[in-house]
């Protein structure tokens, strides 16, 4: 398996969830510790060693607050 | 580690207004990332209408007109017959598209205009707070139909690809959907094939996207995808319906 990084521009997230229900290994969820300058509790990533960088986080998110890297 | 999923280039650093989960979106990044692809980001022009997208000016990275209502493709059949070399698009809600401006859709795809529509199918006027749209389907409750659309009030819901595959100017026409990571790949070859179909000057191209309404439709944003799949896309069915090919 790739291994992958996911970046999230945290201040963008308005909460919608999308991004937890595509990701194939379900390590995307709502960082409900911290509340963002929008108010929302942001998407984030705590097990980044299990991302395979599939970018489908990314390709969900109506606002673009997700960058992804993967090792070639 | 290697780049392989960043914002793309083709819509600007402004935050959208959308609300959460909103896929017009999604399909903003479609459209902008296709414009970039095919490196004619600098020499196009978009038309945004009125609806919920009537900012779209602030958010595409290319020069952008603002329409009246219904109006853009009035407006970029303008654009297109005075700067030809120019990639033009409208981008519509089903409000703007399907309802107030049927007759400009029609028209335009009667006359062959090379142009691309993104043609956004939420199946209800999201903009001014939920009433019903040619397309709100049978049952659907909206502001304006409490009870359900009925078919004795207001007839059966308005399919504006199937339509508008009936004329022979309309030489590219596709339905598609962003419920899903695969949908939305597919949902972004369409839109590149039908800027393809224009930058080779073939004729008129749509690409009608059912998309989701959380706000107005009174579900969440996840929620809303199931809901555009389990009852949208059975009575909007996805695929291709004309192909340059085709329609020569
Ligand atoms: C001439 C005119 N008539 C009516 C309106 C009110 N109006 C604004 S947006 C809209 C409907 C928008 O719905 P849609 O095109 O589906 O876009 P959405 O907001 O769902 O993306 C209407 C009727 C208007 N602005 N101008
Ligand atoms: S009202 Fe509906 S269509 Fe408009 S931005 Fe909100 S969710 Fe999107
Ligand atoms: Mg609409």
């Amino acid at each position: 398996m790739a291994k992958g990084k996911v970046h999230f521009d945290d201040d963008k997230c308005k909460g919608c969830e999308l991004c937890t229900t595509v990701c194939p290994v379900n390590i995307v969820l709502m960082d409900k510790e911290r509340i963002n300058a929008k108010g929302y509790h942001p998407a984030t990533v705590k097990e980044m060693e299990k991302c395979i960088g599939c970018t489908n986080c990314a390709m969900i998110c109506p606002d673009s607050v997700i960058t992804v890297e993967r090792e070639k | 580690m290697t780049v392989v999923y960043e914002k793309t280039k083709g819509l600007t650093e402004k935050q959208t207004h959308y609300c959460p989960g909103c896929t017009h979106g999604v399909i903003h990044k479609l459209v902008g990332e296709v414009l970039v692809e095919l490196g004619i980001l600098g020499k196009t022009v978009g038309v945004a209408p009125v609806g919920c997208s009537v900012l779209a000016y602030d958010y595409f990275n290319c020069d952008m007109h603002e329409a009246a209502h219904g109006r853009a493709p009035a407006v970029a059949t303008g654009i297109k017959r005075v700067l030809p070399d120019h990639a033009v698009f409208t981008y519509q809600g089903d409000g703007d598209l399907a309802s107030i401006g049927t007759a400009e859709i029609v028209h335009a795809a009667h006359r062959g205009e090379k142009f691309t529509t993104i043609f956004v199918n939420n199946a209800i006027y999201g903009m001014t707070g939920g009433q019903m749209a040619p397309t709100t389907l049978i049952g659907q409750k909206a502001t304006t139909s409490p009870y359900g659309r009925s078919v004795a009030d207001a007839g059966m819901p308005l399919r504006v690809s199937e339509m508008l595959a009936t004329i022979d100017g309309a030489v590219f026409v596709e339905r598609v959907s962003v419920h899903d990571v695969p949908n939305i790949r597919k949902a972004k070859k369409a839109i590149k094939k039908a800027f393809e179909v224009q930058m080779e000057g073939k004729g008129f191209g749509i690409v009608e996207v059912l998309s989701t309404c959380p706000t107005n439709w009174g579900i969440s944003p996840i929620e809303s995808l199931s809901w555009l799949k389990e009852n949208m896309i059975p009575y909007y069915p996805l695929g291709n319906f004309r192909t340059p090919e085709e329609g020569k």
